[in-house]
């Protein structure tokens, strides 16, 4: 089947879009998507969700005899499907030049930089050894296959044991996991791709673009990097022009990309690991039931509010500098310094009235503060469109009624409600 | 009285594979034309021997006297005589145009079936164009096939269109509760800032506003709208407009 035409209106306003520095769905230049990374039931199954692309790499090991010129090394075996369930336009069976474009830069990307110590695979040298190979699936495709597969795959090939195995004489031993713990795979750095997309001859530049936008790209720059600065690979393709600066903003880009993707990984298997070692149930099985259909489950929509942000910071500005009196903490029993506990709260009457435009303005902000400090790191980053200078203005204000029990208590401040909260603050300060 | 039984059900959600059952009779006498009491299987239902079946999930809508349909979250679009959707043109080939109506196959449009249009004067159609048009040929065994006039000769809105606005994908869903005659979603929508909106049936919709960032928030809160409840809505779009304006 073939894959939904493009109209000329939709190439036209996205490109309109990105001049305007507009992205289709809110995000910044530089910001990628929001990435959720989750690991199956079994050891070596690596789910990654990058926006509404969605990759799953699955790892497998087997003993093999070893290639005759390097017999006491390992063999990596890498495999990318582009399943027909990804897109339409992917076909079964046939290798595409998509697919062999991604396969082999995946390739490139984690086996060329011999991120994976393959002498410790060696079991018997010349006779045998583990082949590990990595299968990965593209479930959903929204664009940027290449980075989501690249994290799942390093992902999984962190997350996989190998059984344990014993010589004895000619006697190789393997061990089930009820036997011996399985052991990791010995990992040297962790190569991530981040991929670049160019606009109008390479005039603008955007970073992991979604289907639409890689739709209407000239060209395509992916940098395999590892969070050492080391570069992996690097590949640019659309046959533009690029200049040694734009290379060079590129990989400085991808090097914190890439320090962010990893910390994410780190901390998904340290979750992993410690929902393992609490015996609970955990992975992908386990994170499916919670996904009811009947829940109205939404994405936040990501509304950019520069105006907003705009007019929060410019009264901020304007506002009238509160006289600097710093009450001074009462101290009920001598040698006990006390803030705030036990006080007369001087300025409940305003605080109700805060808390009531708090509600009314965006009941659901608390929640998803909230659920961004649960969520992963990454989430942050790529919802700092509409928080990253209303928490300036958040300071600024705590800065002046630090002393206050509220000033601690308030719940952080996000989105439209920012403008009337600055002004409030301000008139208490007035008040006193 | 079977419809009196039946209407007990309307607005619970159904499951493919459920039984439309009316009343005390299991059955429901569709053959037996002589009975007033006929019914109306809209879309979702489907008719198996002597029984109703549901064949998609949703919420079951009834209106007087004996219509009853499924009202889905659905996004397949399946194409069906008279409606009007929005298609792209994909192929031009002598005197017909192919376009993406986004079902199973592509539509054919006959170059004469534009207002105005001779053999001498075609209208003036590029590739990759976007199409208002009515399906006069749907069924399942032929090539769909569209026109951009009406009975009488006239565009009546129909045609091509579509310079610097954004197309987006919508469930079907949501676009009859765009089209629906007093729709609260489109009231909402006016109440924010002035746009234009052109609505396929298909699950198409064509947003344009007076900036690029308006029309990237419009269609934003299109998409986001087809999982959200009336007080959901309301809410995101106020904060929009204390936040916006």
């Amino acid at each position: 089947m073939k894959d939904t035409p493009m109209s000329n209106c939709e190439r036209d306003f996205i490109l309109k879009a990105i001049e305007e520095k507009k992205r289709l769905d809110g995000r910044q230049t530089y910001d990628y998507r929001k990435i959720k990374i989750t690991f199956g039931t079994d050891y070596g199954c690596c789910f990654v969700d990058l926006g509404q692309t969605r990759v799953m790499a699955q790892v497998s090991c087997e003993l093999v005899v070893p290639k005759e010129n390097r017999p006491n090394e390992g063999i990596m075996f890498f495999n990318l499907e582009l399943s027909p369930m990804a897109s339409p336009a992917f076909e079964q069976g046939r290798q595409s030049e998509l697919s062999v474009k991604l396969n082999r830069q995946l390739e490139r990307c984690l086996r060329n930089s011999k991120c994976i110590d393959t002498e410790s695979l060696c079991v018997v040298s010349g006779e045998k050894v583990w082949q590990i190979r990595v299968d990965v699936h593209t479930l959903n495709n929204d664009g940027n296959l290449m980075d989501a597969a690249s994290v799942a795959a390093i992902g999984a090939l962190c997350h996989f044991r190998r059984p344990d195995v014993s010589i004895q004489g000619e006697e190789v031993t393997v061990y089930s996991p009820e036997e011996r713990d399985p052991i990791p795979l010995s990992i040297y750095h962790m190569p991530i791709s981040v991929s670049f997309a160019f606009f109008q001859q390479g005039t603008f530049l955007l970073v992991d673009p979604c289907e639409r936008e890689e739709r209407v790209m000239d060209g395509l720059l992916m940098i395999a990097m590892n969070k050492h600065r080391e570069i992996c690979s690097i590949q640019s393709s659309g046959g533009i022009m690029l200049l040694k600066e734009q290379v060079m903003r590129c990989s400085k880009i991808a090097s914190v990309k890439v320090s962010e993707i990893t910390e994410l990984i780190n901390k998904a298997l340290l979750n992993d690991k410690t929902a393992r070692k609490a015996g609970g149930r955990c992975g992908f099985a386990e994170s499916m039931p919670q996904e009811r259909i009947t829940a109205l489950k939404t994405d936040q929509t990501a509304v950019e509010m520069t105006d907003v942000s705009e007019t929060a910071s410019s009264i901020v500005q304007t506002a009238v500098a509160p006289p600097q009196t710093v009450p001074s903490p009462s101290v009920p029993v001598p040698g006990v310094g006390q803030v705030g506990e036990g006080l007369r709260n001087t300025w409940g009457l305003e605080e109700e009235e805060e808390e009531e435009e708090e509600e009314s303005c965006g009941g659901d902000s608390v929640e998803e503060v909230t659920k961004m400090d649960v969520e992963l790191h990454q989430e942050d980053k790529s919802r700092t469109v509409d928080v990253v200078e209303i928490l300036d203005s958040d300071e600024e204000e705590e800065e002046v009624v630090i002393l206050y029990p509220e000033a601690t208590k308030k719940p952080k401040n996000t989105g439209s409600s920012s403008g009337q909260k600055g002004a409030g603050a301000s008139r208490k300060q007035k008040k006193k | 009285e079977d419809s009196s039984v039946s209407t007990e059900r309307v607005g619970e959600i159904l499951l493919p594979g459920d039984e439309f059952c009316c009343g005390p009779k299991d059955t429901l006498p569709l053959t037996d034309s002589g009975k007033s009491e006929r019914l109306v299987a809209g879309p979702g239902l489907r008719r198996s021997g002597d029984r109703l079946l549901v064949s998609r999930s949703g919420v079951l809508r009834h209106k007087e006297p004996n219509k009853f349909w499924i009202e889905s979250q659905q996004r397949r679009y399946v194409p069906a005589k008279g409606e009007t959707v929005i298609g792209i043109v994909t192929v031009k080939s002598g005197d017909v145009f192919k376009v993406d109506i986004g079902g199973s196959e592509v539509a054919s449009l006959s170059y004469l079936a534009f207002e105005g249009a001779t053999k001498r004067n075609r209208p003036n159609i590029q590739v990759g164009d976007l199409l208002l048009a009515q399906l006069v040929v749907a069924n399942k065994d032929m090539e769909p096939e569209l026109v951009c006039i009406d009975g009488s000769g006239r565009a009546n809105g129909m045609g091509v269109f579509g310079t610097g606005g954004l197309l987006i994908k919508v469930s079907l869903g949501l676009v009859r509760r765009l089209l629906a005659p007093r729709s609260d979603l489109r009231a909402d929508l006016e109440q924010l800032f002035p746009c234009e909106l052109a609505v396929g049936m298909n699950g198409r919709v064509w947003v344009r506003a007076g900036a690029v960032q308006q029309t990237l928030v419009l269609a934003n809160l299109l998409q986001s709208c087809d999982a959200m409840t009336a007080p959901q809505r309301q809410q995101l779009f106020r904060r929009l407009q204390q936040g916006a304006f």
